[in-house]
């Protein structure tokens, strides 16, 4: 079943790179149904999924062997937290996809190329297995990396090689790190998740686990992206077309953090805690570091991208606190650990969002300069409402999904380390000044000459806007469904070696 | 009686360049390319006869001088492979070439000198086996006789060449001499007592493995690769960038385990070697602008990998397996960019690939993994190579060498991705000539195999795990 979610999306991509040329809204139908068809298959998987607490961990798991000398098989399989993740990617896989974007002779190769990323992304979050991981993390890089270079603006191509030269020094870090993991504990080679899950390859740790530990933080601090490795992110945003964008926010950014809650937490736990305060303050770096950054752009995509690192900062310190064996109660961890990954959903609806009607304003004027543009409100009223209700998600106003992230990872903080809680509440006020100058200043005031003609959103523009927006207010609002699954995880995941 | 089935497959080559060599001295110059036919049989006789001996005990043979076992099997298998990958591209490529039959005689004496000398476990036969290999390597770099960088690789080819020959020489001259036997038998019952190595049987064995890692291109007997790569006729330099260098890595690991630790150990300097060649390749390729000189440059910087897993053989069993996934993996990628090169009909200037994925996709998408899997971007080969390669390094407690081929893979990524950059962003420059389709199936075949080697594994690594070494005696 998983594995039609991975399989589908990729030999649609094939297909549509070798297929005869067709017109471009054809094209763009038939990638929106394919994309559409891993959606259906996640929700399938979701409505069956167990969440009661003696369910297995892991579910609508399938395992084949591939290269048995090695323990590598293909094995898929979700659970709660990697369920959520790879819908919300789905999702905004799905509307990325549908968002019309202009674009030259080369649209079928367009599609294909994020129809490849959505396989791969999604295979991130589905796999199993270690060298699997791997692989689907570094292939997004190629997909990311084409989409950037051919079809960006601007400086497209060094932001890529950027993007690509940066991750890619991380995704080796974490290839290290994953060597030495499997090859640390007793028992046959093997890179099956579970097993490593359950054996604790490095028992109470030591100076080997210290450096696989660093591997791994490394890797995944730079694909977060974390203070002070963030300096990727910028120029790829920037430079990226706007469905590019909202994919590389929403979705190749939960890689990081997904894969520190899946491979050092849980298969490391012992040394993971004793290096997680260490986490927890560079985690509270980039949450300041994000903020009082973005606060100082002039270019609402560049600002966009710095909240991102602030928003990612509050998951990582979630997720600092929630490994924290030695502090704070198993219940305090387990609501830090839920924040965490509720924000993950959140910013990748609001933020995926947010990117893409920032491509609105690039396609209409040509410039995100926050100089170029006021009283946007009296044209187009509908962009202006979307926007608004998008960056109030994004500041923590309750009601809407980043507050139940923020209040939950905050709330779980709190108890473990309460001073880093306090530095990063500080972030949460900047972002709200960020947001709100950045409001005032792009939909308000007086309408420059040349932007009357500005349009308002055209109908699939509002709809897909709309629906990301849509479940941000029913996370805001009524969180439940959301947080069942993820509640099961992370109480298993928190539970720590002795639970 | 002697076991003469043992070397069957060498005989088989032997007796196919003969045959060559009568049938291109009494043909007409339209028809020398029909040499390609002796040849072609020759290596299909030596494959079959090598997997028939696929399974058996592992033996030493011809009085201990040769080393029946999976590693010279799997190691003259991957020596066939990428001859018959070479062949096709010849033809056409010297049909001008009034002796052009001679040349597939010559590269089949090199092919059965690299297997020998992957057998070998007599220090005689190494030299024998090197000479054999070399002195044909040279006359196939120097093909284009009236062509001066051709003529110029070929020397600078035979220059190293003599040099390093004439060290190796008097390498197992000494070694002979301090231990009165060549064979690794009596060698390693000799220095199994232990205690102090007298100085001049250090001198002899460094001056040994310098001959041997000519073959494989590294550090410091490095510099023929880049000239070869760029002045040899494009399918001899696509054979002399892969083929001595299996037979090389192999004879560098027999020797490696030879020599017992408290002897002298080999390791860190042999992985000080790794270092210095990976970083030496990778940074002669980094602004190279001649596509076929980069290749040179960056089969240099793969030898320094290959050495990885010779460091850590017989301290982990990983280390055998990976070393033949590794070359597997190297093989197919550079054959396969070799093969798109004298597709395109020798193109080398890195400018004359701007736009090639519009004007001629599929070679385009053969260069592209090919060059993907040389970084070792999954899912091909190269992939699975390095992969094993690092595993069997860590295994292996060489943790620090694993970082830096890791640091260097990124430096390498840069030029690797430059071509791919200029071939798919940069606007086309009209018209590409290609060769013939003959050499665009040996190029779809290269490219066909850097993928599928790398999802099909299991295939290789399978029975390489079960693959032991009898050098020691």
């Amino acid at each position: 079943m998983l594995t039609l979610a991975i399989l589908i999306p990729l030999i649609g991509a094939v297909i549509l790179a070798f297929a005869p040329p067709a017109n471009r809204q054809a094209t763009r139908l038939a990638a929106l149904a394919t994309a559409l068809l891993p959606l259906i298959v996640l929700i399938v998987v979701w409505m069956g999924f167990d969440t009661s607490p003696d369910a297995p961990a892991f579910q609508a798991v399938e395992d084949f062997a591939w290269i048995p000398t090695l323990g590598v098989g293909w094995r898929v399989g979700v659970d709660g937290i990697s369920l959520v993740i790879a819908t919300m990617s789905a999702l905004v896989f799905a509307a990325s996809i549908a968002w019309p974007i202009e674009l030259d002779d080369r649209s079928r190769q367009y599609y294909a190329w994020l129809l490849f990323l959505e396989s791969v992304s999604l295979a991130v979050f589905l796999v199993l297995d270690l060298l699997l991981f791997y692989v689907f993390f570094d292939l997004s890089l190629v997909g990311m990396f084409f989409l950037i270079s051919r079809w960006g603006h601007g400086e497209a191509q060094s932001a890529a090689l950027k993007f690509f030269l940066y991750t890619f020094v991380g995704s080796l870090a974490i290839l290290l790190a994953i060597i030495a993991l499997v090859l640390a504990g007793d028992g046959p080679l093997t890179f099956d998740m579970r097993v490593l899950i359950t054996r604790h390859p490095y028992g109470a740790g030591g100076w080997a686990a210290g450096l696989t530990l660093f591997g791994f933080l490394f890797g995944f601090a730079i694909k977060t992206p974390l203070f002070p490795l963030h300096t990727w992110l910028p120029p790829a945003h920037v430079n990226a077309p706007a469905p590019a964008s909202a994919i590389l926010a929403g979705v190749l950014l939960k890689m990081g953090t997904y894969g520190l809650i899946r491979i050092p937490m849980s298969m490391m736990p012992e040394t993971f805690a004793r290096y997680a305060p260490i986490l927890g303050a560079f985690a509270v770096a980039s949450i300041l570091w994000g903020a009082f950054v973005a606060l100082g752009q002039a270019d609402m995509k560049r600002r966009i991208a710095y909240t991102s690192i602030n928003h990612m900062g509050y998951a990582v310190l979630g997720i600092a606190a929630a490994g924290s064996l030695f502090f704070g109660s198993e219940g305090a961890r387990q609501l830090a650990l839920t924040g965490a990954v509720v924000e993950m959903v959140a910013h990748g609806l609001i933020t995926g969002s947010l990117f893409l009607m920032t491509g609105i304003f690039w396609r209409r004027a040509k410039t995100y300069q926050l100089d170029a543009y006021g009283g946007i409100a009296g044209v187009a009223p509908k962009l202006t409402a979307l926007f608004i209700l998008a960056a109030f998600a994004s500041l923590g106003l309750p009601g809407l999904a980043g507050f139940v992230a923020e209040f939950q990872v905050f709330a779980g903080t709190f108890a473990v380390y309460p001073w880093f809680a306090g530095l990063g509440l500080i972030g949460i006020l900047i972002t709200a000044a960020l947001f709100l100058t950045m409001v005032q200043r792009v939909f308000f005031g007086e309408l420059p000459a040349d932007r009357r003609l500005f349009s308002d959103l055209t109908p699939s523009e509002y709809a897909i806007v709309g629906v990301l927006l849509t479940l941000v207010v029913v996370i805001g609002v009524y969180p439940r469904w959301l947080l069942a699954p993820i509640h099961a995880a992370a109480a298993a995941i928190t539970a720590g070696p002795l639970g | 009686m002697m076991p003469i089935g043992d070397v069957g497959p060498e005989i088989a080559l032997i007796l196919a360049s003969v045959a060559g060599l009568m049938l291109s001295a009494f043909v007409r110059h339209q028809r020398q390319w029909m040499a390609i036919l002796p040849a072609a049989t020759g290596i299909t006789i030596a494959t079959i006869l090598c997997v028939r001996q696929l399974g058996a005990t592992p033996t030493l043979s011809f009085s201990g001088t040769w080393a029946l076992d999976g590693l010279t099997i799997w190691g003259r298998l991957l020596i066939l492979g990428s001859t018959a990958l070479v062949l096709p591209l010849i033809p056409r490529w010297l049909s001008s070439d009034r002796r052009h039959g001679e040349f597939y005689s010559l590269l089949l004496l090199s092919a059965a000198g690299t297997m020998l000398l992957a057998g070998a476990a007599d220090l005689l036969e190494v030299a024998i086996a090197i000479l054999l290999s070399s002195i044909t390597g040279y006359c196939i770099a120097a093909y284009h006789r009236d062509w001066s960088i051709s003529v110029e690789a070929g020397m600078k080819y035979f220059l190293i060449g003599g040099f390093a020959n004439t060290l190796l020489m008097i390498g197992i001259t000494l070694l002979y001499g301090m231990l009165g036997t060549t064979s690794y038998a009596s060698i390693a019952r000799m220095l199994a007592g232990g205690g102090a190595p007298s100085p001049l049987l250090i001198l002899g064995i460094g001056l040994t493995i310098v001959g041997v890692i000519f073959k494989m291109g590294a550090a410091p007997m490095h510099m023929w690769m880049p000239d070869v790569a760029e002045g040899a006729p494009a399918p001899a330099a696509a054979f002399l960038m892969v083929v001595p260098k299996i037979g090389g890595a192999i004879a560098l690991a027999r020797l490696v385990v030879l020599f017992p630790v408290d002897v002298v150990d080999l390791r860190p300097s042999i992985a000080g070697l790794a270092v210095v060649t990976m970083t030496l390749g990778n940074l002669g390729a980094l602004w190279q602008g001649d596509v076929r000189r980069l290749l040179g440059w960056s089969s240099v910087s793969q030898s320094g990998y290959a050495m990885m897993a010779i460091v850590v053989i017989g301290i982990t069993p990983k280390a055998l397996p990976a070393l033949l996934m590794f070359l597997t993996g190297y093989a197919v990628g550079t054959l396969a960019a070799f093969a798109v090169v004298t597709y395109l009909r020798g193109r080398t200037n890195i400018e004359d690939y701007a736009g090639l994925a519009k004007t001629k996709p599929w070679a385009s998408l053969v260069l592209i993994i090919a060059l993907l899997s040389l970084v070792g971007i999954p899912p091909f080969a190269g992939f699975v190579g390095k992969l094993t390669l690092f595993i069997a390094v860590v295994d292996g407690g060489y943790g620090w060498l694993a970082v830096i081929a890791i640091v260097n893979t990124v430096a390498s990524l840069f030029y690797y991705l430059r071509i791919v950059r200029t071939v798919c962003f940069e606007p086309s420059k009209g018209h590409v000539d290609v060769l013939d389709s003959v050499s665009g199936v040996s190029t779809a075949l290269a490219g066909l195999a850097v993928l599928a080697l790398g999802l099909l594994a299991q295939l290789l690594l399978g029975p390489f795990s079960h693959i032991t070494m009898v050098a020691r005696g």
